[in-house]
């Protein structure tokens, strides 16, 4: 219950200064950075140890893990203040290699399970502890180079590598539905070998599944979100893929998530 | 070249960071290799892609990872992988692709690589290395394995003259004296040129050089006695790769930043398919007038 309360709250903070730093930047991303951000904060500050790491294989959610990094004080607030700017590290999307908690820079999709299993592979041959976790989007799935990833973790028996997916249904320019419809993706996943769990990926109470769990198995979590999540005027709205925050629809997110 | 290159990275296995990906190619060459590495011999099966991206993520926890294939396999596949993954993340990843220019011969144009150092060298911090013949191999392994960002290794087929001796691999080496036009060439390509103009009268025959190692960005890398007789008598180029990003727009952009103005200059290099038909590697070398022979006419000199 304490964590339950705790994630309340750092929950609610990283929202508001999600939104103040996109409204600040005028720049968007900020649905699919809500979808995948409670995910994030959860992994980062209740699953995640020192010795693991996190790839955000949909870069475009920088603004969710810039914001779920500040809230672990890996970034500072000056930090945040830069997003976007020039001479800014932090980046529409992840940079590299200048930034704890950032491992590897993304943005094209595609990329991140790639080097994700990589990394879980050097850390296996050098008996390393430490998982690695990689969330990707579900539009995502339609990049032939994750595919391709998954026969390799199954193949090199990566159980240090644990894949996420942010299935909030919207992508570039359509639903996933609508564009290359993969309705069976757990199955797929666990046709690729992975051993896949549906969550709820806004509520602790189901996202709790995701800490350690012993074995060979390699995990999968296809995290059902909701695009834009907590601020009505977002929700399941492709729009708020590119828009940003103007003065009054800043306010309006603000109050709701304050109401 | 492949035998000299698996004994050189075979002589890197005591290194235990040494990680060697392949993207299902090598046999009847890397056999050796495979045996001396073990599990840190890995076969990432038909996927380069992924290849390329596994081994930036094996970079970033602190292995020494070549990633081997067939040439345009090696670079043109996965180009946004070594792009982003690599060369953006500034690894020191080293890629290696075999049968450079028109390697394959006539297994057609997706098999041969006309662009690849052109391509490679166009990404931030990336080297290219080109070593001309077998003996070379070991030395540029040796340096490859040694610097700190990403690097592309050319192998392609030795074609050093019999009876021929050669110093030891540097990017650049003078192969026969000779008193007429300076000439350069990229790689195996010096062979064939080594053989013809050796039968040349000296005083005026081209003074042939061979470059093994790309871009060239640095006037003052280059040797005094190539740079003189590059302004007293002009320069000629030779390369098996095509126009854009190649070593004679390096050079002819570097010499004419620096104010050395060749008398004369002339480019050969890979024209791609002319006839629109496919054969050896010869073959294709003529189409483009890279024959020693053809350039020796073009450029006005008695055989």
């Amino acid at each position: 219950m304490e964590v339950a309360d705790n994630f309340i709250s750092i929950r609610k903070k990283a929202k508001e200064r999600l939104l103040r730093m996109h409204y600040e930047a005028g720049v968007g991303h900020i649905g699919g950075s809500l979808s995948a951000l409670d995910a994030m904060l959860y992994l980062h500050h209740y699953v995640m140890s020192t010795e693991d790491q996190f790839v955000l294989s949909k870069g475009h959610a920088a603004g969710a893990l810039y914001v779920t990094l500040w809230s672990r004080g890996i970034l500072q607030e000056s930090d945040l203040r830069s997003f976007h700017e020039d001479g800014t590290l932090l980046s529409g999307h992840p940079p590299p290699g200048r930034l704890g908690g950032i491992p590897v820079a993304t943005g094209s999709l595609g990329h991140g399970l790639p080097m994700a299993c990589g990394m879980a592979l050097a850390r296996k041959l050098k008996s390393r502890p430490g998982r690695i976790f990689c969330l990707c989007s579900d539009g995502e799935w339609q990049e032939g180079s994750n595919w391709e990833a998954l026969i390799f973790a199954r193949h090199h028996h990566l159980s240090n590598l644990v894949v996420l997916v942010d299935v909030n249904g919207l992508q570039g320019f359509g639903s996933t539905r609508a564009v290359a419809s993969m309705n069976d993706l757990g199955k797929h996943m666990e046709a690729f070998g992975l051993r896949t769990r549906e969550l709820d990926g806004h509520l602790e109470a189901s996202l709790e599944q995701m800490h350690a769990r012993s074995g060979e198995d390699r995990w999968c979590y296809l995290l059902q979100t909701v695009k834009g999540k907590g601020i009505s005027f977002m929700e399941n709205r492709l729009e708020w893929h590119y828009l940003p925050l103007d003065e009054a629809s800043y306010c309006q997110a603000l109050a709701e998530l304050n109401s | 070249m492949r035998a000299a290159a698996c004994n050189a990275w075979v002589n890197c296995v005591t290194d235990e960071g040494f990680l060697f990906l392949t993207g299902d190619l090598g046999y009847n060459a890397l056999e050796p290799l495979r045996e001396r590495l073990g599990e840190r011999f890995i076969n990432a099966g038909v996927a380069e892609q992924n290849m390329v991206s596994v081994g930036a993520g094996l970079a970033i926890e602190g292995m020494n990872v070549w990633i081997y294939s067939i040439a345009p396999f090696c670079y043109a596949r996965p180009y946004e992988q070594i792009r982003n993954d690599i060369c953006q993340h500034r690894l020191p990843v080293k890629l290696v692709g075999n049968g450079g220019g028109y390697g394959y011969g006539a297994q057609g144009a997706s098999h041969h690589a006309l662009e690849d150092y052109g391509a490679l060298l166009a990404l931030p911090g990336m080297r290219a290395f080109v070593p001309a013949f077998s003996v070379d191999v070991q030395e540029v392994v040796d340096r490859m394995h040694q610097i700190d960002h990403p690097g592309y290794l050319r192998l392609g087929r030795c074609e050093q003259p019999l009876g021929q001796e050669v110093e030891a691999f540097s990017p650049w080496r003078r192969l026969v004296r000779g008193g007429g036009i300076s000439m350069i060439a990229v790689g195996p390509l010096a062979g064939p040129f080594w053989q013809h103009i050796l039968s040349m009268t000296e005083s005026t025959r081209p003074d042939l050089w061979v470059l093994g190692e790309l871009p060239v960005t640095d006037m003052s890398n280059m040797p005094s006695d190539l740079l003189n007789n590059i302004e007293a008598n002009g320069l000629c180029v030779v390369e098996e790769h095509g126009l854009q990003g190649s070593a004679g727009q390096q050079l002819a952009a570097l010499l004419m930043g620096g104010g050395v103005m060749p008398p004369q200059f002339l480019h050969c290099y890979a024209k791609g398919y002319p006839s629109g038909t496919y054969g050896s590697q010869s073959f294709h070398r003529r189409e483009s007038g890279l024959e020693p022979g053809q350039v020796m006419e073009a450029l006005g000199i008695a055989p």
